[in-house]
């Protein structure tokens, strides 16, 4: 009897406290500050994977018969403007990369410039958010050398992407500090597998930025915008998916 | 020397009871928030990449009809459990794992992964902190070591046939775990925990630069990712056989001692 009594309170506290648990836990993850207080791991991330190796360590670089028989594309498969559609149509012979901001000398990069300057072809793993990868080669020109070109001013601290398409109405952008603009393998790619980047996969120009998940690699570039601060960009948190779904501005995991 | 009244004499030592219950708290979260990562892509691949259009060995499929989990050939329907179950408000979802095994309840893949890597960083300093400890005040060796005529295996299997016949109460007086425990919590918290954290850290593209030695041990980002969702699986099962234990054990008197730290002696025989 007594075994009994103990043993349905045992399963009625259980059931109540596992209810009372998972509202409470919606409750917290709605509150900006608990939102902030779990965020601190996230510095902490970035902290950590920042002082372990080198800082400029290469990530993973793979051989032909390594690549992934498909590479998913995902976001924007089209950004179905009238001006992208225009230029798609004559294979983005009028595309150009505009370099704007805290740049000394400010300027534009036509396709057929960005295509005669030295390449950098490498083949690496893209790893989403979500939890999937797909390895491809991507050939492109490093960001470093259009840096050198445009000389960063010296209050330049991250370099903002614009991009030609727009999601749930808003410009999709994405930004990077300098010591990722910097690195080896950062490039503003246009080829992928050999060929020009598909339309999915954000052609004319996409930037890979290696050691960080999908989202931070901005597809279908339209220009490089230096600034101070991200504050001043879109809602200030650096990025589109920072933005609008809270994912981190730093993507290392 | 184990009768003697000092507060050696305690069943769990302090370390061992603060871990325990900060390590349940982070377990469960840790459960639950990966699981929301989870339902993001319900998918799991062997080697380095694996997207969508990749063979996965195990993946859940969800319609607004049926749910199913395939493993290989094999197709489990799991209809109003997982792939397709109803919310609070009787809404059919499609996202793999269920509202009320996933933190938070609604699918956020953003909020999941906070949750996720700052109990992350608490399980890890934590269980650090615990296996260096207990290497220092002897937990290991006086508790957990298994001695050359425990590894009889006529020792284990007394020890299998009296566990089938639901005597749990064998214990030495010296040893405060028996030999199938001490399996199952080595193995947990020397292999499996640290897995865990191994994997979790193969997954990130920024520890691969750094590190690129720890996914190739693995076998490549996926294959880390399908043993991380492995390992937790492996924990759930410790943890449903550790209630099992625990109820038959007599729960309240043991939840009692691995709060207050208990008495060593085997009282029940008393
Ligand atoms: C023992 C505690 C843990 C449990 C039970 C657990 C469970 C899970 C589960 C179920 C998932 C989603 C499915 C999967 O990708 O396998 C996941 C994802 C993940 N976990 Fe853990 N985890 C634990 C500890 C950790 C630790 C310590 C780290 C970090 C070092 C970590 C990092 C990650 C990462 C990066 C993902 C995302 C993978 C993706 O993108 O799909 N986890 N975890």
């Amino acid at each position: 009897m007594r075994k009994m009594l103990s043993r349905r309170t045992l399963i009625t506290t259980g059931a109540l406290g596992a209810g009372s648990l998972l509202s409470g836990c919606d409750a917290l993850s709605r509150n900006q500050t608990f939102q902030n207080i779990l965020g601190s791991a996230e510095d902490a991330n970035f902290l950590v994977q920042r002082a372990l190796g080198d800082r400029m360590e290469l990530a993973s670089e793979y051989s032909i018969k390594d690549l992934s028989p498909k590479f998913r594309a995902n976001g924007t498969r089209d950004p179905g403007t009238p001006d992208y559609t225009a230029s798609a149509a004559q294979g983005f012979a009028d595309w150009q990369l505009r370099l704007t901001g805290l740049f000394k000398k400010p300027q534009n990069f036509s396709l057929a410039a960005l295509l005669s300057m030295p390449q950098r072809t490498q083949i690496t793993r893209h790893d989403c958010v979500e939890g999937w990868s797909a390895i491809g080669q991507w050939t492109g020109v490093p960001l470093k050398l259009l840096l050198d070109l445009a000389q960063l001013q010296d209050s330049a601290k991250f370099l903002v992407f614009h991009c030609a398409d727009r999601l749930g109405g808003r410009p999709y952008y994405e930004s990077i500090d300098l010591l990722d603009a910097f690195h080896p393998q950062t490039i503003m790619a246009h080829r992928l597998n050999g060929e020009s980047v598909p339309i999915e996969n954000g052609a004319p120009l996409r930037l890979r930025v290696e050691r960080q998940l999908g989202y931070k690699h901005a597809k279908y570039v339209t220009g490089i915008e230096a600034v101070a601060t991200l504050d001043n960009i879109g809602e200030g948190k650096g990025g589109y998916w920072e933005d609008v779904g809270n994912y981190e501005w730093y993507a290392g995991i | 020397m184990i009768k003697s009244q000092n507060n050696t004499a305690k069943r769990h030592k302090l370390t061992t009871r603060l871990w325990h219950w900060v390590n349940a708290l982070c377990l469960l979260v840790l459960v639950m928030s990966g699981l929301t990562i989870f339902n993001a892509h319900p998918r799991l691949y062997w080697g380095e990449y694996g997207a969508s259009d990749d063979y996965a060995w195990a993946a859940v499929g969800s319609s607004q009809t049926l749910g199913y989990v395939r493993l290989g050939e094999t197709k489990i329907e799991t209809t109003g459990f997982v792939g397709n179950w109803r919310d609070s408000n009787g809404q059919i979802q499609t996202w793999a794992f269920p509202g009320w095994a996933t933190i938070p309840s609604y699918y956020s893949l953003a909020e999941g992964r906070r949750w996720h890597f700052f109990f992350a960083w608490i399980f890890s300093v934590g269980l650090a902190f615990f296996m260096i400890r207990s290497l220092f005040n002897r937990h290991v060796q006086k508790d957990l070591h298994i001695s050359r005529a425990e590894w009889r295996p006529s020792s284990i299997w007394r020890d299998v046939r009296n566990h089938l016949r639901l005597r749990f109460h064998e214990v030495s007086s010296v040893n405060i775990y028996n030999i199938l425990q001490k399996f199952s919590y080595v193995g947990v918290i020397f292999i499996l925990l640290p897995l865990m954290i191994f994997t979790g850290l193969a997954m990130s593209p920024a520890m691969d630069a750094n590190w690129p030695w720890l996914t190739d041990i693995f076998g490549g980002r996926q294959s880390a990712r399908s043993i991380h969702f492995i390992g937790m699986s492996l924990l759930l099962l410790f943890f449903i056989v550790h209630m099992i234990t625990l109820l038959l054990a007599g729960p309240f008197k043991q939840t009692w001692a691995m709060i207050t730290g208990g008495k060593r002696e085997d009282s029940d025989h008393a």
